[in-house]
């Protein structure tokens, strides 16, 4: 049966509303105080590393994000903590409205449920985007004053690409979490589910993954290509997860000597992919760096899309009265 | 005859097949306070979320002010007002900002919504603590707020569930009196309650709902003849010699009950009152007090319930 009226009556007016309370509430100073004191130990932990390791690097601006030491690397901080961000704003989006009694009241102003579900993930993903367009800065900002040299366009637009796919990043996560406040009538429950899927995910799964796959697919290395087979099934394993997509696209955007998204594992055995006709190590060209990734890239998206969905369906089914 | 301004047809809910409502049809006229009365449970808010479009409906129709609310949910809710039952507002908010973000929904214009807002909030006597924020309201300031909300929208009906629960008795007559204005504005109320009593002074006429059925409809009067047998209580005070016989030979006094010296009840079918006193009259003695007990409610529903009951039993 068709109803009348756009879905998108009140996206604008609920999304503002959320926006202010989130700018407005004591977890956002939680966060701004996290996203600073992270943009700025990264930096002075990676300056330390850049001055001793590159004299001469077209790219320097970019090492900052990416050589910030053995044991922490930038890009690995965001890995951890963009998650926790957007769980912390988005586990109570929902089940708050349930628990203050406040959705019947609001579902009965002209609006559809529509509405007040993409508002409420907007302002989140707004929020979110804030603060890491805030970290983004403070890290340019100190590495540039701390390295005196400036940036070329090519390695702005890099990093640029690279804040654009840690928001998709961030919008994965905050789909799951409004789903689980969706699922969950109390906010602990549905923060809970939510860490405990985050902490599976990105710590327990990269190994688990491995392990799955050399009991399922045993290793055969015998040939180039065999060996190149077993490392694309685990991949494939790993890539379950949003955080293995995130650190792809992140390597390969980062470092324009990057040409696969293999080149790490092979690194690690001590192997290194040569194509034929290239120079290796020398720089690919910003468009040809976003096409390796570009399924990535898209996968983050639609897994945001994906888990909105879902989250969607149920809300949509779910009755109303407490 | 006024306007019907909703009008249900054998609505009928079912959660996992279990019916709740079951295929119940009432219309409510233009200007009426309507009273859906009844135990929790009864399939009384049900019903209200059925006639916003807040909840599916499984078979039968309903329209609200000619619109059905499963398809044109947006016409429905922008005319109107709903107060749920122990309503919520956004705590960290003040009283003014939950309203402004109403209005903002219902898309009115910034500077008519302060406009209609203040005119609200002193409607319902909060425009002391227009920036308070809500955390600090008691239950009936809330409930206050959540009429100042339907009057910002200019509603045509206001749907208000179980509006008194959990208010004191001066919070309650004030909510009350507020509700009748409501009507004097003319806006149809309907409202739902368990409280018999209490609303039954506010409610033109009601439904009385028992297990997803609505098993009475009608005006307070109405019910208490049909349940009631048509008998209400007359109660006499006089001084005199022999009035007691007088008073049983009155046509249509069917019993005559003794409660004090001088105080008697008189079961009757019929208003009587005019031939009493002229029966005291009559004696020459002198009448002291005649008063109707108007029936109530809660002597209705428990009369009916019991009827019910034996006649259940009888069929056994």
């Amino acid at each position: 049966m068709q109803r009348e009226g756009s879905p998108w009556r009140g996206v604008g007016v609920v999304a503002r509303k959320e926006l202010s309370d989130h700018l407005s509430s004591v977890r956002m100073l939680v966060i701004e105080l996290l996203v600073v004191v992270t943009g700025v130990v990264v930096v002075l932990v990676s300056l330390q590393q850049i001055r001793d390791v590159t004299a001469e690097d077209p790219f320097l601006l970019l090492r900052v994000f990416t050589r910030s030491g053995e044991q922490l690397s930038f890009v690995f901080v965001l890995t951890l903590l963009v998650p926790l961000i957007a769980i912390g704003l988005g586990f109570d989006l929902v089940n708050s409205e349930h628990n203050q009694r406040t959705l019947s009241r609001v579902l009965s102003q002209p609006i559809y449920r529509d509405a007040l579900l993409f508002g409420k993930f907007l302002a989140g993903l707004a929020t979110i985007a804030i603060s890491l367009t805030a970290m983004w800065m403070v890290v340019i900002g100190l590495a540039l004053a701390a390295l005196g040299v400036p940036p070329n366009g090519e390695e702005l637009a890099r990093a640029a690409l690279m804040l654009f796919v840690t928001i998709a990043y961030a919008g994965v996560w905050l789909a799951l979490a409004m789903l689980f406040s969706v699922l969950f009538r109390s906010a602990a429950t549905a923060a809970l589910s939510a860490l405990g899927l985050w902490l599976f995910i990105s710590i327990l799964w990269p190994f688990l993954s491995s392990h799955l796959v050399n009991v399922f697919v045993p290793a055969s290395a015998g040939t180039a290509d065999e060996l190149l087979n077993t490392l694309a099934t685990h991949q494939a394993v790993r890539r379950l997860s949003p955080g293995a997509l995130f650190g792809e696209i992140v390597t390969v955007l980062l470092d324009p000597a990057v040409r696969s998204t293999q080149q790490s594992q092979l690194a690690a055995m001590g192997l290194a992919l040569v194509e034929p006709g290239s120079i290796p190590g020398a720089p690919l060209p910003l468009l040809q760096s976003v096409l390796i990734v570009w399924p990535q890239i898209v996968s983050l998206i639609a897994g945001t899309i994906v888990l909105f969905v879902i989250g969607y369906v149920i809300f949509q089914r779910q009755e109303v009265r407490a | 005859m006024s306007e019907q301004v909703i009008e249900a047809h054998n609505l009928t809910k079912r959660y996992d097949g279990v019916p709740v409502v079951k295929g119940i049809s009432f219309s409510v006229a233009q200007g009426e306070i309507f009273g859906l009365l009844g135990p929790n449970g009864a399939g009384k808010t049900t019903t209200i979320l059925m006639m916003l479009g807040l909840t599916e409906v499984s078979d039968g129709q309903v329209r609200v002010l000619g619109y059905d609310p499963v398809r044109q949910p947006l016409q429905v809710k922008r005319r109107v007002g709903y107060l749920p039952d122990a309503v919520g507002f956004y705590d960290n908010l003040t009283a003014a900002e939950n309203l402004r973000y109403t209005g903002r929904l219902i898309g009115l214009e910034a500077d008519e919504c302060e406009q209609k807002m203040v005119e609200a909030l002193d409607h319902v006597g909060l425009h002391d603590v227009t920036d308070r924020r809500v955390a600090t309201f008691s239950r009936g300031m809330r409930q206050r707020l959540g009429i100042a909300e339907i009057l910002l929208k200019d509603a045509q009906i206001a749907i208000l569930d179980e509006p008194t629960s959990g208010l004191d008795p001066q919070a309650t007559i004030e909510l009350l009196e507020i509700i009748r204005n409501l009507k004097h504005k003319n806006v149809t109320v309907l409202l739902s309650s368990h409280l018999l009593d209490r609303v039954q002074s506010v409610c033109d006429r009601v439904a009385l709902f028992s297990q997803g059925n609505i098993v009475l409809l009608g005006s307070v009067e109405e019910l208490g003849r049909k349940v009631l047998g048509g008998t209400s209580n007359l109660d006499v005070e006089a001084e005199g010699n022999g009035i007691d016989a007088k008073l049983r030979a009155i046509p249509g006094v069917t019993g005559v009950e003794t409660l004090a010296p001088n105080r008697w009840r008189l079961k009757t079918d019929r208003d009587v009152r005019s031939e009493a006193a002229a029966a005291v009259m009559g004696t020459g003695g002198k009448l002291l007090r005649l008063a109707v007990e108007a029936p109530s409610l809660e002597t209705i529903y428990t009369r009916y319930f019991r009827d019910e009951e034996l006649g259940g039993r009888h069929a056994a």
